[in-house]
């Protein structure tokens, strides 16, 4: 393994909508040195890799951005930060402007107006989007692209970060990379718990098996304060491909309907998790399996249905065509194991409006930064402009990068070399990582206990995710790819023990299914209107709670 | 969900490795490509959509009630074809026009 060294002005982890976007506006200020490191190929990496059916976060006419954070807000019963969704909100139409100018096709009417699907989306060919925003990266002449390159860890000293360190999982080159500023957009992460297909087809799964909790977990090691890991995100899909619903639901109007044909959404509400939860119910007391009810749509409607799913989620089709098409049986529906995604719910980094971290000099967008769900696409990419603004700005009040400490420079690449030893333990990768989703399917709230969990059940969950990371020290690996999954796995862990922990802080169930604590099954709004956040302190994740931000009235600033 | 290489129709340019999101697809030793971690592919598809040689077909695997088809695609007059061939030879194509945008 060879080590290589990098100087650059910013540094961006993660080459994923939120990154790119990110690179693309700090490229345009000016001569700095951009670098972006990502662990696959940024021309389809990130949620993106095989399209996207439509842009789900815009302003549409007769709209208004506080209407987009109203819904949100809605959406999660009020634990949102109003100023962050604010922030997005009046970006999304200007960024979606940007994307066309790219070279995304947007559907418009003969007027040339965009043609809207419901009262926030648009409807465009999204097959190539990430392709698109890669070439508009390639081109920006002062960013240069590291693919296959996975980071491990930030170099952080004095709550102050300056680089990083990482590996090229195909070069066998150990990376030391100074920076002046850190832009963290590694996504949320998925496979914490045991999915729905745990055999051949475990990575079926809604979102990106390879957004691993990275850009947590290292922040959280560094001490940086995270938000609302408690309102995990349970995906309603199409039952075995995992693919989207809403197509069906906002394209032919299609309803949830249980086994006796009756619509139940309406008995549980609209909301997100309400939607989870309702089918969740209609299962358990025995009126299950549940539909989207397809049946007697047109001919024409069920062609348009077949392509839409090509572009986005062509396993769908395919399932389609080698059973029976969505004009002659309904689509059996399923909610999918939790993800932890700052882009759906609110978990992640706690930013200010800047989306600076509480690490200095390291900004959060996308799915890793919390408070600010229902991002979407057009948000991710707003977020990483909002970022790198931001990032751009405290680069022109630095000097030179500082070197990183030679000492733990070696440290850094020992514990590398130690993974890569011939030597075999008891256990693989692979087994810890099936035994860490078996403890949070059983005892946080998986799939095997419907989504519910108690205050014991997380104790005893807590206790083996900590056995589980001892384990890890024992780990070996045969190339710098499968050292990349040992730090993978351990980062999950660490994301679990912070689940764990804001799961027991909120004592009371906000969000059915989300977070449906036992303990206490109901809502409590004289005290749980509030943030949960957590920092790690003393090597254990502390809880502690702050005020929630009065509509537009307050916001939370970070004094560096 | 996995995919499956026809090493009769792979020339071992590379482009399917480049782009894989998980890093799965290697090149052998004889220039062809192979799915070195079949359990770990999402099914994106991204890999089929950039062969050059419509060498990469995907499918649904037994677990999640495949039937055993195939699919892969071709790009022609602007058009992508995407083909499903059932293992009794029956083959059914949707054309997808990339300018077009979706109804739904």
């Amino acid at each position: 393994m060879k080590t290589e060294k990098i100087k650059t002005d910013l540094l961006i982890i993660g080459g994923g909508a939120a990154g790119c976007y990110a690179a693309l506006t700090a490229a345009k200020k000016g001569e700095l040195q951009i670098l972006i490191c990502e662990k696959a190929n940024i021309k389809r990496s990130g949620c993106l890799a095989a399209g996207v059916n439509a842009l789900n976060a815009y302003i549409t006419e007769g709209r208004t951005p506080q209407d987009y954070v109203d819904y949100a807000k809605k959406d999660a019963d009020g634990i949102v930060r109003d100023d962050l969704l604010y922030t997005i909100s009046e970006r999304f139409n200007e960024v979606t402007a940007h994307l066309e100018k790219l070279g995304l096709v947007i559907l418009k009417d003969e007027n040339g107006k965009y043609v809207t699907r419901g009262n926030r989306n648009i409807k465009i060919n999204g097959e190539n989007i990430k392709p698109i925003l890669a070439d508009a990266v390639k081109q920006a002449k002062n960013v240069k692209v590291l693919n296959r390159v996975n980071i491990i860890d930030f170099s952080v000293h004095n709550n102050r970060i300056d680089g990083a360190y990482g590996i090229g999982i195909e070069n066998d080159t150990f990376y030391a990379i100074e920076a002046k500023a850190v832009i963290i957009a590694t996504g949320g992460a998925s496979g914490l718990y045991r999915p729905n297909n745990p055999g051949f087809s475990r990575h079926k799964m809604w979102y990106p098996p390879f957004n691993t909790g990275a850009g947590f977990a290292m922040g959280i090691l560094h001490g940086a304060e995270m938000t609302t890991f408690e309102m995990r995100f349970i995906a309603l899909r199409c039952k075995d491909t995992i693919a989207p619903t809403g197509t069906l639901a906002q394209g032919v109007q299609a309803k949830q309907v249980n086994s006796l044909g009756e619509v139940y959404e309406t008995k549980y509400g609209l909301t997100t998790s309400e939607r989870v939860y309702g089918t969740v119910t209609e299962n358990l007391e025995g009126r299950g399996p549940c539909f989207l009810r397809t049946e007697g749509i047109s001919d024409a409607q069920e062609e348009s249905l077949l392509k839409a799913y090509l572009n986005m989620a062509p396993s769908q089709t395919l399932r389609w065509i080698e059973n029976s098409t969505p004009a002659h049986e309904n689509v059996e529906i399923e909610s999918t194991e939790p993800y932890i995604v700052g882009g759906h719910t609110a978990s992640g980094y706690w930013v200010d409006t800047k989306r600076a971290t509480t690490i200095e000099g390291l900004y959060a967008a996308g799915d890793v930064a919390g408070g600010c769900p229902q991002k979407y696409v057009t948000g991710a990419l707003a977020e990483g402009e909002i970022a790198a603004d931001a990032a751009v700005e405290f680069i022109a009040g630095e000097g030179s990068t500082s070197e990183l400490p030679e000492n733990e420079v070696v440290d850094h690449f020992d514990e590398v070399s130690k993974f890569l030893q011939p030597k075999k333990g008891l256990y693989t990768t692979e087994q810890l990582e099936e035994a860490m989703q078996t403890v949070m399917d059983n005892y946080a709230g998986g799939i095997r206990t419907n989504y519910r969990f108690n205050e014991t059940g997380l104790d005893v969950a807590e206790k083996k995710i900590h056995k589980l990371q001892e384990l890890t020290d024992h780990l070996a690996a045969n190339d710098l790819q499968e050292v990349m999954y040992i730090y993978e796995l351990r980062e999950r862990l660490v994301v679990c023990l912070s689940v764990i922990a804001h799961l027991r802080a909120r004592k009371e169930t906000r969000w059915h299914s989300f977070a449906e604590n036992l303990d206490y099954p109901e809502k409590d709004n004289v005290n749980w209107k509030k943030y949960v956040n957590s920092k790690l302190e003393n090597g254990v994740i502390k809880t502690f709670t702050r005020e929630l931000t009065a509509e537009g009235q307050k916001t939370y600033e970070h004094l560096h | 969900m996995s995919i499956y290489i026809d090493e009769e129709k792979c020339i071992g340019c590379g482009r399917c490795h480049e782009v894989c999101p998980g890093t799965l697809i290697k090149i052998d030793e004889n220039k062809k490509a192979y799915i070195k971690y079949p359990k770990d592919c999402w099914g994106c598809t991204s890999c089929l959509k950039e062969c050059p040689k419509n060498a990469i077909r995907f499918y649904l695997g037994a677990d999640i009630g495949g039937k055993g088809s195939l699919v892969h695609t071709e790009k022609s007059d602007g058009l992508v074809h995407w083909i499903v061939e059932r293992p009794d030879g029956s083959t059914t194509t949707i054309d997808i026009n990339p300018k077009e945008s979706n109804k739904y």
